[in-house]
């Protein structure tokens, strides 16, 4: 491999960290900070294409840090599947960061910079790079380390009584999980002798089943917490409305994806199934149903987003219940598709929530009519997770339904029926919102109860960028839709590779195993 | 592993576990802390029996006890240690901001007993005169 090629895989985490040290150094300076967020954020963004292109030309582009042998050293793996994810995540920090720069300049001016939030968030960009591209299952736990820890600086920062709780269960539950990942890596290695992902997938095989199943149902309550899937979702409607705007977005559609992705390389790597596997089917239509009713019942817009983030999880974890090719292109379509909607989902509802100072759909009304932008920006990404055509969603989901109706296996055929009726249970959760925020007599902005918090709801500003970055956002959902044929062949390409896993593991390891 | 150590591991995580479902923040976190030793003892002792440092040249290769996970345990430890630090500050803004140390029920949980306090409220209002009591209970929370 050339070396070149190989240090690319590298930059995607060493930029933003270096950046993250020297954003905190150049504190000060708020303008540089900001210019050296998007200059990193941007190389990232060239650095996936790049690492996209090659991956799928060839094999998987692999580094192996410090030159270490495999499975004694750790290894980065920009395989098909990492690098698209890379990709999408990379775009929609882009434009959080852009939207929370602006937020923060019509807030507080230009001059006043913020010292933590700059640094934290390139620390969170190098952390979800990390748990995409590594190779290796202890470096996997220190990404989350890296990702979490900022995300609990994120969300607790300048916190006022009602929040610091939230903070509190989110920090408390993410480490009691974080705690069991270090239980299991212990376990792993005590019956295989290694950590390396590709290696594990051999040694693992060998084990007796009994043993085989028992790690991968640990593996699998480990991201089942981070990921939210029902009934370990409990933590997320709780923390995630607390924080303001832009880190939600950023946690709603990226930390719990990067659970989901790490479910899904696992379990196709280390941990394979046979066939359909029938308890993560039962536990998909769970998530799924649990989320769409939990959201029905919300008066508060986030929260109602929050519920419906657990809901679409359910989706994700229907594509890879059904396990095959199908249902795995499935997947990685959805998980595209549901990183940039739900990011944008809560960009817009901190636009809404700017214009009605209150988070109460029952206080809100009259929006189409008073903002008819933010009307537009809200309809379109709803209607996309909703999966009405021609939007995103739908392609996702029509990916999705067919794997599930080609499975051939009734608790498939079942939790296919269970998704429709999802679908149509957030169309009405959508058309909630709608006609509670944006139709009905037009409202006078509620005063914001507390202006010193960096929740700042109902300041009655919205400065361009914080417009043009959702407008990014909405952009790119539709951009999705409109690409749809190469993504999908793309994803297809993407999923039969780790179904079979045979390249990732000959890149990582070579002809030294065989 | 020999079986003291598998012991010691296991009153570890079950000591944890317990104080993981207190209802005090301050023994949620000390918990925390106990699990986090159990969880790094354990990754320190599936390197195998112990044995000689891992330094090339100091003992022969059979002898010597598995770096890699003595590796894992100190990042481990590193990393839980941190965030113990960053939770006990929490804990403790938590504490000058609400002025108690008691975990709160989740918001659904809340909601679900606001409810079932009104209806038995409006049973009360068609029975008989309505008491003031559960009103000024809602008042005072």
């Amino acid at each position: 491999m050339n070396p070149l090629q190989s240090a690319l895989v590298a930059l995607p985490v060493l930029l933003p960290l270096a950046a993250a040290g020297m954003s905190l150094a150049l504190g000060r300076y708020a303008d540089v900070q900001r210019l050296l967020g998007i200059g990193v954020l941007t190389a990232n963004i060239v650095d996936a294409l790049v690492l996209l292109d090659l991956a799928d030309r060839g094999a998987p582009v692999v580094l192996h840090l410090g030159g270490w042998p495999p499975s004694v050293g750790i290894a980065l793996v920009a395989d098909r599947l990492a690098a698209l994810l890379l990709l999408v995540s990379s775009v929609v920090m882009l434009a959080v960061l852009l939207y929370s720069i602006g937020q923060r300049v019509a807030d507080y001016g230009r001059s006043r910079s913020s010292t933590t939030f700059h640094p934290m968030y390139l620390m969170l960009c190098a952390g979800v790079s990390l748990a995409y591209l590594t190779g290796d299952l202890f470096n996997l736990f220190v990404a989350f380390e890296i990702m979490l820890s900022s995300s609990y600086v994120l969300i607790t920062r300048r916190t006022n009584a009602e929040r610091v709780r939230a903070g509190m269960t989110y920090t408390i539950v993410s480490l009691v999980s974080s705690l069991l990942f270090i239980t299991v890596i212990a376990l792993v290695y005590a019956a295989t002798g290694t950590v390396n992902l590709a290696d594990l997938g051999r040694r693992v095989a060998t084990l007796p089943s009994g043993l085989q199943v028992a790690l991968g149902l640990l593996v699998v309550v480990v991201f089942g917490v981070k990921s939210a899937m029902v009934p370990l979702h409990f933590w997320l409607p709780d923390s995630y409305p607390t924080a303001p705007a832009p880190v939600t977005a950023v946690f709603a559609g990226l930390l719990t994806k990067v659970g989901v992705y790490a479910l899904i390389r696992t379990q196709t790597l280390v941990f394979t199934h046979e066939t359909t596997w029938v308890l993560m089917l039962a536990v998909a239509a769970l998530t799924m149903l649990v989320g769409a009713l939990g959201a029905l019942a919300q008066n508060d817009l986030n929260r109602v987003l929050s519920f419906l983030l657990v809901s679409h999880i359910g989706y994700m974890l229907f594509g890879l219940g059904v396990y095959d090719a199908a249902g795995l292109t499935g997947v990685i379509l959805y998980v595209i598709h549901h990183i940039t909607v739900q990011a944008t989902l809560f960009l817009v509802s901190g636009l809404i929530t700017r214009h009605t100072g209150t988070v109460a759909l029952s206080r809100m009304g009259g929006m189409a009519r008073a903002k008819p932008l933010v009307a537009v920006l809200f309809a379109l990404p709803a209607l996309s997770l909703a999966g009405i055509p021609p939007f995103s969603g739908f392609v996702a989901k029509l990916a999705l339904l067919r794997a599930g109706a080609g499975a051939g296996q009734w608790l498939a055929f079942a939790t296919t029926a269970v998704v429709v009726l999802t679908s149509l249970l957030t169309l009405y959760a959508m058309a909630r919102v709608w006609t509670r925020a944006f139709w009905g007599q037009v409202r006078a902005p509620e005063v914001d109860p507390d202006p010193d918090d960096e929740l700042v709801i109902g300041t009655r500003s919205t400065s361009r960028p914080m417009v043009a970055a959702s407008l990014v956002l909405v952009t790119a959902t539709v951009a999705i839709a409109v690409l749809a044929g190469p993504l999908s062949a793309i994803s297809g390409r993407a999923a039969s590779d780790i179904m079979s896993g045979r390249n990732y593991t000959a890149a990582v390891l070579g002809g030294a195993h065989e | 592993m020999n079986l003291t150590m598998a012991l010691v591991v296991a009153v570890l995580y079950s000591i944890g576990c317990y104080l993981l479902m207190q209802r005090s923040l301050m023994r949620v976190l000390l918990g925390i802390v106990v699990l986090g030793h159990g969880s790094n003892l354990l990754l320190q002792l599936v390197g195998g029996p112990p044995g000689r440092p891992a330094l090339v040249g100091h003992a022969p290769p059979e002898a010597m006890s598995d770096p890699l996970p003595q590796a894992m345990a100190l990042t481990a430890i590193v990393i839980t240690f941190a965030l113990s630090t960053f939770l006990l500050a929490l804990a403790y803004r938590s504490w000058t901001l609400l002025g108690h140390d008691e975990v709160r029920d989740d918001v659904e949980d809340r909601r679900i007993r606001r409810l079932e306090r009104r209806l038995v409220e409006s049973e009360e209002d068609s029975a008989e005169d309505a008491e003031p009591e559960p009103e000024q209970r809602e008042a005072t929370r």
